[in-house]
């Protein structure tokens, strides 16, 4: 474990509001206005953080201890997560899958305390939340997966892969422009379904709309209804971290500057992730919401390029 | 260069993947004229040896007729038919997704399997011509619409040509031209069947044909 490694974790808790910001100012822009400031989220925390929240009487434990866990879950994530070239704090063979299913406790947590507050209302939030995750966990697996062996391929003989095989920090540190230069395509496809996944997962436009409330519609939103307070910050913040995650872990694959200089790489890195929310708010600003239907259909064809990837890579 | 035609090829699988999951007609026909274009382009990439004038012909004509002329054609008789939508296929479109990735790992798994007699400049051609004849396959036995299942029948051919211009290097031209003008007599002859098809039942779903057999 390198000591500097401590330092992307640290990125990402202090950086990680900013993202929010970044979306809603480049939809404001589309939309020819002056938009919130990009600290918003910031005030916001310190804001909530500091009223004394509301609890439901039919609410057990349960719902106070939902945000909490999602938090948590959300932050040892960040440990496995690396960014730039570097390694992360902790790497394993396989924790890439370590890495999912913390997500996966994070969204589980949320669910219960949605059910938990009785109201059909959240329960179908959740149902939702749950049934689209389903479809979204495989193509980010596989995607990883494809992207993995990639690395693999692409590494320049003599040189042995220090850390450990499939893991996210092994992953991640084999991705180069040489990577791209040999299968391109193949990392491409993985990009594309990394991004619809990153969309899904973060309750974004194509799939769910983070602005609206009190709609039949949405997803996401729906299960936070009756968060308050500093649990109503947790989730905000949870959220952030979530979105930072996948934006790293895409902006990995889109940017792999990998020169050795850990400065160079980091910054990179970030960018590419400041650009990524960019891009998440120029998605916003120019698509429509689709059909409900037709969410499936999107993530079971992101689905289809993660698999169509790793038949490609596996093929040699 | 290896990685332009594995672009193409990988663009060539998608388009097939895009034609089984998707349920508007036009954008069927779309992607048929694109596939038929893409595959045009291919000899140019795969083939073996010099750009000829023969390949320039062969690849300008097989990009006039599939990427123009059949479109065209279907485009009309499906305005003439005023069918929009294939409505419940037999198999549903994700369904039909996810059963064409199975195809997919199938045609990759007997690609390897056959033994060629020439090396290819790409190991994915043979698989892509495999998959795409299935595909086409698939289109055919698993929706309503006349329309769809002559999109399944071009695509089929697609595959035809994809897996002939991988191994048929010296195919003459005049084979060549004979299959796509045979082709081109069967959409032309299907388009007028589908305008009769719709004139006599006020829609073109081919099922309630079937129960004409004795």
């Amino acid at each position: 474990m390198q000591t500097i490694s401590i330092l992307h974790p640290l990125t990402a808790l202090i950086l990680s509001p900013l993202l929010p910001g970044i979306i809603n100012r480049t939809k404001a822009f589309f939309a020819g206005r002056k938009g919130q400031p990009l600290l918003q989220t910031y005030y916001d925390l310190a804001r909530l953080f500091q009223k004394t929240p509301v609890y439901s009487q039919t609410t057990s434990w349960i719902f106070r201890a939902g945000p909490l866990a999602g938090l948590a879950s959300a932050i040892t994530a960040l440990l496995v997560l690396p960014i730039g070239g570097g390694a992360a704090m902790f790497n394993f063979t396989g924790d890439l899958i370590f890495l999912i299913y913390l997500l996966g406790v994070m969204r589980f947590f949320t669910v219960l305390a949605a059910l938990d507050t009785g109201s059909a209302f959240e329960g179908m939030g959740a149902s939702r939340e749950v049934q689209f995750s389903v479809l979204a966990e495989p193509a980010l697996l596989l995607s990883l997966l494809a992207m993995g062996e990639i690395g693999e391929i692409a590494l320049p003989a003599g040189i042995q892969e220090t850390l450990p095989h499939l893991s996210l920090s092994g992953i991640y540190t084999s991705l180069s422009f040489s990577a791209w230069m040999h299968s391109g395509t193949v990392l491409l496809l993985a990009a594309s379904a990394l991004l619809i996944v990153l969309l899904t997962e973060n309750s974004r436009i194509p799939v769910d709309d983070p602005t609206t409330h009190l709609e039949l519609t949405m997803i996401h939103e729906v299960m936070v209804l009756d968060h308050s307070g500093p649990d109503l910050a947790m989730i905000l913040y949870g959220a952030a971290i979530k979105l930072w995650i996948f934006s790293a872990l895409l902006a990995g694959v889109l940017i792999p500057v990998r020169s050795g200089n850990f400065l160079l790489d980091g910054a990179a890195t970030l960018g590419g992730i400041f650009l990524l929310a960019i891009v998440i708010g120029v998605i916003e600003s120019s698509m429509a919401r689709l059909r409900l239907l037709r969410i499936p259909q999107l993530l079971s064809g992101a689905g289809v390029l993660a698999i169509l990837a790793l038949v490609l890579v596996l093929r040699g | 260069m290896e990685l332009w035609i594995d672009a193409l090829i990988v663009l060539l699988i998608l388009t097939n993947l895009k034609l089984i999951g998707s349920s508007r007609l036009s954008a069927c026909i779309r992607i048929v004229a694109l596939q038929g274009i893409l595959l045009g382009i291919l000899p140019g990439l795969v083939g073996a040896g010099q750009l000829t004038i023969r390949a320039i012909l062969l690849s300008a004509i097989t990009i006039v007729f599939k990427g123009i002329v059949f479109p065209w054609l279907l485009l009309r008789s499906m305005r003439s038919s005023s069918v929009r939508r294939e409505m419940e296929p037999f198999i549903g479109y994700s369904t039909s997704m996810l059963v064409s990735v199975g195809l997919l790992a199938l045609a990759m798994w007997m690609g390897s399997q056959l033994p060629l007699p020439i090396p290819l400049k790409s190991q994915l051609v043979v698989p892509l011509s495999l998959f795409t004849i299935m595909v086409g396959l698939l289109a055919i036995v698993s929706r309503r619409k006349a329309l769809s299942q002559v999109l399944g029948y071009l695509v089929m051919e697609n595959g035809i040509y994809a897996f002939g211009l991988a191994l048929a290097l010296k195919e003459p031209l005049l084979v060549e031209l004979g299959t796509l003008l045979d082709v081109f007599m069967a959409v032309f002859v299907m388009g007028i069947a589908i305008f009769h098809i719709n004139r006599e039942f006020d829609h073109i779903d081919t099922d309630l044909l079937s129960t004409l057999k004795g």
